[in-house]
């Protein structure tokens, strides 16, 4: 078949993005984290300006997949070095991507203070309620009874404590201008989280204070399920226990049509 | 500029910001706390950064984050302080970037106290944070050769791109003295060319500690090593007083090395034929000097404030060739010259060593000062 139409480009890599394969596990949704990121940088136009810290855990890779300035963070400590660089280089994109046992549990000083600090960078928040990289042990975010291969019975709150809930607590801060929860476990969900990550940037390039979106994540290998089925257990485990939502928008945000 | 009366720990933080220090990211501790107050009044004074972080640990990783920009970037901190920092201090190495560090060092282990030590002699020459990296020590004995040598920190810091420590002890950070400060150091224009900044014009820059593949982390370990072997090359300095006719040589650095030379000058009075040898680099150590020493004088005396540490290196370099003794104070307490100028008659007398054991014989004589309650 020959067309007389020029063909219309319906799906590129984001320029924002490298050529490197990523070495996520099927199911996974780090890979949709990133790309939403690398969309976003793009329609921004903040790529050549964009300096990303990447944390411990499975995205300790990150700067592989980003075509642009990274570091490489110690675990947990991503906020102090975006602080450092954003101090430094206050007309840079500073931007951090962890996880959640790198951010609510090793990293709850560093990300609490950088929000109290008002720290103008944006924090892209992957909760998946388990150590992923070290192979599905119990982290702060694991849900009540869910069993890991730290928590062999099931998540004891008894002995383990309940699951934090990191966005709801950051809003709580002065320093926060936008700090919001969303899923990507379905087709709508994922264009809700691509806005609040654009809204995320437009917050840190309007300079109005600390920006994170919680992004409740998929973790088939661990959770010992299929991909499916992990989308399953955010929709139906995951967002009771998170519920999505903004938390926290300033008022310029809010006016915002993205 | 002419000589002023300044505070330790104030003229540290001002030469730093006269040597081009544009961001200082710290946390309170005594006794090097004027350093972070000093430097909260002048940085922004001077649109520069500065972060009283929530921990030594955020400190520290936000001096590597702006170390990432090519900037010179700086923490100061005391002994507790930078145990804490001692896991970024190891990212900080692992990803070569430049960084000063200054330990205002203080009695422990442990909380221990806020009396001026130098017991954190093996944290700091030895490297302190995992695995295998060699920092550049410097150990300055008075406020003015600590006003020098940040300067030259940031130098050393920016042209072998390492960590930097400059270790001196709560005596220095809390005194004041006459001393000069440089002029202010104009700001570089461009970064360096591996610092990232935004990838514009150019390939994306990543700056990270992890090699994956062990073989490519070796690779990055023999470049740190021979990098490290290169600084040992060029980058000794040391201070000497009376040595060129000594037949005793009193060893000692910062603080017990400046003690010790109020202890060499009365024993020289006294006829004794003693000299002074102090380190200002602990790392890389004195080792060629310190050889042609050996082989100069008839006894050596190592003098410090802990419980012996720079005297392993010393009997490492002297290998049995002339006995080495030792006098140290531990805890916070600082050696008086005459303690020391006691120390050297006793050496000067080339009374036999009971069992060649420097540390055991000195714990004796220690115990009949300190009461022997230990």
């Amino acid at each position: 078949m020959t067309t007389s139409q020029p063909a219309t480009l319906v799906y590129q890599r984001p320029t924002s993005f490298s050529e490197a394969t990523t070495h996520y596990c099927p199911g996974c949704t780090h890979g949709i984290a990133h790309r939403l990121v690398a969309e976003v940088l793009d329609e921004m136009g903040l790529r050549e300006k964009a300096i990303g810290v990447a944390p411990v855990g499975c995205a300790v890779f990150a700067y592989n997949y980003f075509n642009l300035d990274f570091v490489e963070a110690a675990h947990g400590r991503a906020p102090a070095m975006a602080t450092g660089i954003k101090r430094v280089l206050p007309e840079n994109t500073v931007f951090t991507y962890q996880g959640d046992g790198d951010l609510a549990s090793i990293g709850m000083a560093e990300i609490m203070h950088a929000a109290a600090r008002g720290e103008n960078i944006t924090v892209i928040f992957a909760n998946n309620a388990i150590y992923g990289m070290t192979g599905g042990q119990m982290a702060p975010t694991t849900l009540p009874g869910m069993k890991t291969t730290s928590s062999p019975y099931g998540r004891d709150v008894e002995l383990a404590g309940y699951p934090i809930r990191v966005s709801e607590m950051l809003a709580t801060m002065e320093g926060a201008g936008y700090v919001v929860r969303a899923s990507l476990h379905d087709p709508a969900h994922i264009r809700k989280a691509k806005k609040a990550i654009r809204r995320a940037f437009e917050t840190q390039e309007r300079g109005l204070g600390f920006a994170m979106v919680e992004l409740l994540s998929s973790c088939p290998t661990n959770w010992k399920v299929t991909p499916n089925e992990a989308l399953e257990f955010i929709a139906k485990q995951m967002v009771p226990a998170f519920p999505l939502g903004d938390f926290k928008v300033h008022p310029e945000i809010a006016k915002l049509r993205v | 500029m002419s000589k002023q009366l300044l505070k330790g720990n104030e003229a540290f933080a001002e030469a730093a910001i006269r040597a081009g220090c544009e961001g200082f990211f710290g946390y309170p501790i005594t006794p090097s706390t004027e350093f972070l107050e000093y430097m909260s009044r002048r940085m922004p004074e001077l649109g520069r950064a500065f972060v009283q972080a929530e921990s030594e640990v955020a400190a520290i990783n936000m001096v590597y984050g702006a170390a990432c920009t090519g900037k010179r970037v700086m923490t100061a901190s005391s002994s507790p302080g930078i145990s804490l920092m001692m896991e970024g201090i190891s990212y900080i190495a692992g990803t070569e970037v430049p960084a000063v560090i200054v330990n205002v060092m203080r009695g422990g282990p442990g909380l221990g106290n806020i009396a001026p030590s130098q017991g954190d002699y093996y944290q700091m020459v030895k490297g302190g944070g995992h695995g295998d990296y060699f920092p550049i020590v410097l150990a300055p004995a008075s406020v003015q050769e600590a006003i020098d040598y940040i300067s030259l920190a940031f130098d050393l810091a920016d042209k072998y791109r390492s960590i930097v420590h400059v270790v001196v002890d709560g005596n220095m950070g809390q005194m004041m003295e006459p001393a000069e400060l440089p002029p202010m150091r104009p700001l570089p224009k461009t970064a360096p060319d591996w610092a990232v900044s935004g990838a514009k014009g150019r390939p994306p820059r990543a700056l990270s500690s992890i090699y994956i593949n062990p073989y490519d982390e070796e690779i990055t370990n023999l470049r740190l090593l021979k990098r490290w072997l290169e600084i040992e090359k060029n980058e000794v300095r040391y201070a000497e007083i009376e040595m060129e006719d000594a037949e005793y040589a009193v060893i000692g650095f910062g603080t017990a090395g400046r003690v010790a030379s109020s202890a060499v000058r009365a024993a020289r009075q006294e006829g004794i034929k003693v000299g002074l040898f102090r380190p200002i680099t602990l790392a890389p150590f004195p080792k060629q000097r310190l050889k042609e020493i050996a082989r100069q004088v008839k006894r050596i005396l190592v003098v410090e404030m802990n419980s012996g540490m720079m005297l392993d290196d010393v009997t490492a370099v002297v290998q049995g060739r002339v006995p080495v003794e030792f006098y140290g104070r531990m805890g916070g307490v600082t050696p008086f010259p005459d303690e020391i100028l006691g120390e050297i008659r006793r050496v000067a007398s080339n009374a036999a060593p009971v069992n060649g054991n420097a540390r055991e014989e000195w714990i004796q004589r220690l115990e009949t000062i300190i009461g022997g309650q230990a």
